[in-house]
């Protein structure tokens, strides 16, 4: 537990989870979803809670950002708003 | 989407590291009871691999490997391990997961029993997230047509 | 309304670090986590199942409902998202 560690992670979660939002372009936008999930777990793994950081890169980094990359090949690739 | 395009060097370093990284999921679940990791964590390595295959060759490819009716097999057959365990310990006479009374078909004590029996459970845990992962994702990115999709 | 949006999350985010110092500080011993349950599965489990990981012997052992009842969640997200999706030509 080093707090200068954690006020970093930190801050780079809130701008990934700021831009992943904010961007219109929608696999850039999956892609900055995967880099937040990567960071929460290393925010995770920071905090002791091993077993939850493996989950979380494994399903949040890995298998959800691959279901999200097949499901925008059927949309269009730019949002509306 | 995912059809079948020119790279060479990504379809041979795919195909190349495919095979290590399932002996990493199968080792994430066999050594669950010393390290993090377990049946969920190990199950969604082994879908990622069949993944990676269909994003750098294309579904049939995959198909090829692990046929739809073997996948749909496998969605179930970890939800039976589980719940058969289960019910073994039914029969023996205790009550229902309780893996301590394993030790009466086992060559172990109690408490090995018990480790034994999470084992097996973690082995059903991934058989069925291993299926429903690839079968979630051929659908999602195939459209529920299960071929290498249309041009565009 | 983007001004209110942003009002009310600002609002939102106020209450829940207003809410967060109520919170039993990271690793305290004293904590009702730390003192009602755990204590038995640190200096039990090991003995009880053989299994030095203390996460998986409470996971697929203590909680052993818990997990039956995901792998069927998941099972159930499977069938269900080939009921909607499958198509044959």
């Amino acid at each position: 537990m080093i707090w200068q560690l954690d006020i970093i992670l930190l801050i780079i979660v809130v701008i990934c989870a700021l831009a992943a939002i904010s961007v219109k372009d929608l696999l850039s936008s999956a892609i900055l979803f995967g880099a937040y999930s990567f960071l929460l777990c290393l925010v995770w793994a920071e905090m002791g809670a091993v077993d939850v950081a493996f989950t979380e890169a494994t399903v949040g980094a890995g298998i959800s950002t691959a279901f999200f990359i097949g499901a925008i090949y059927h949309t269009s690739r730019r949002t509306k708003d | 989407m995912i059809r079948d395009f020119e790279g060479v060097i990504i379809k041979t370093v795919c195909r190349a590291v495919t095979p290590f990284i399932q002996l990493y999921g199968l080792y994430v679940i066999a050594h669950g009871h010393y390290s993090p990791g377990g049946g969920f964590q190990g199950g969604c390595i082994l879908a990622a691999s069949l993944i990676l295959m269909a994003l750098a060759y294309d579904i049939k490819e995959v198909k090829k490997q692990l046929s739809e009716k073997l996948n749909t097999i496998f969605c179930s057959l970890g939800v039976i391990i589980y719940a058969g365990i289960g019910l073994l310990c039914l029969i023996l006479g205790a009550n229902y997961l309780d893996y301590g009374i394993l030790y009466k078909i086992l060559p172990v004590d109690a408490a090995h029993a018990r480790s034994l029996g999470i084992l097996g459970v973690e082995i059903g845990v991934g058989f069925t997230v291993m299926a429903v992962m690839i079968s979630i994702f051929l659908n999602i990115a195939s459209g529920g047509q299960h071929e290498e999709g249309e041009e565009r | 309304m983007r001004f209110l949006t942003f009002i009310s999350i600002l609002m939102t985010t106020a209450l829940l670090a207003y809410a967060t110092l109520d919170m039993p500080d990271f690793g305290d011993p004293s904590s009702p986590a730390s003192t009602h349950v755990s204590p038995v599965y640190i200096q039990e489990a090991y003995e009880k199942t053989a299994t030095p990981n203390i996460v998986t012997a409470v996971l697929a052992d203590y909680r052993s409902y818990d997990t039956l009842g995901e792998t069927v969640v998941i099972f159930t997200a499977g069938v269900v998202c080939m009921m909607l999706l499958r198509r044959e030509k």
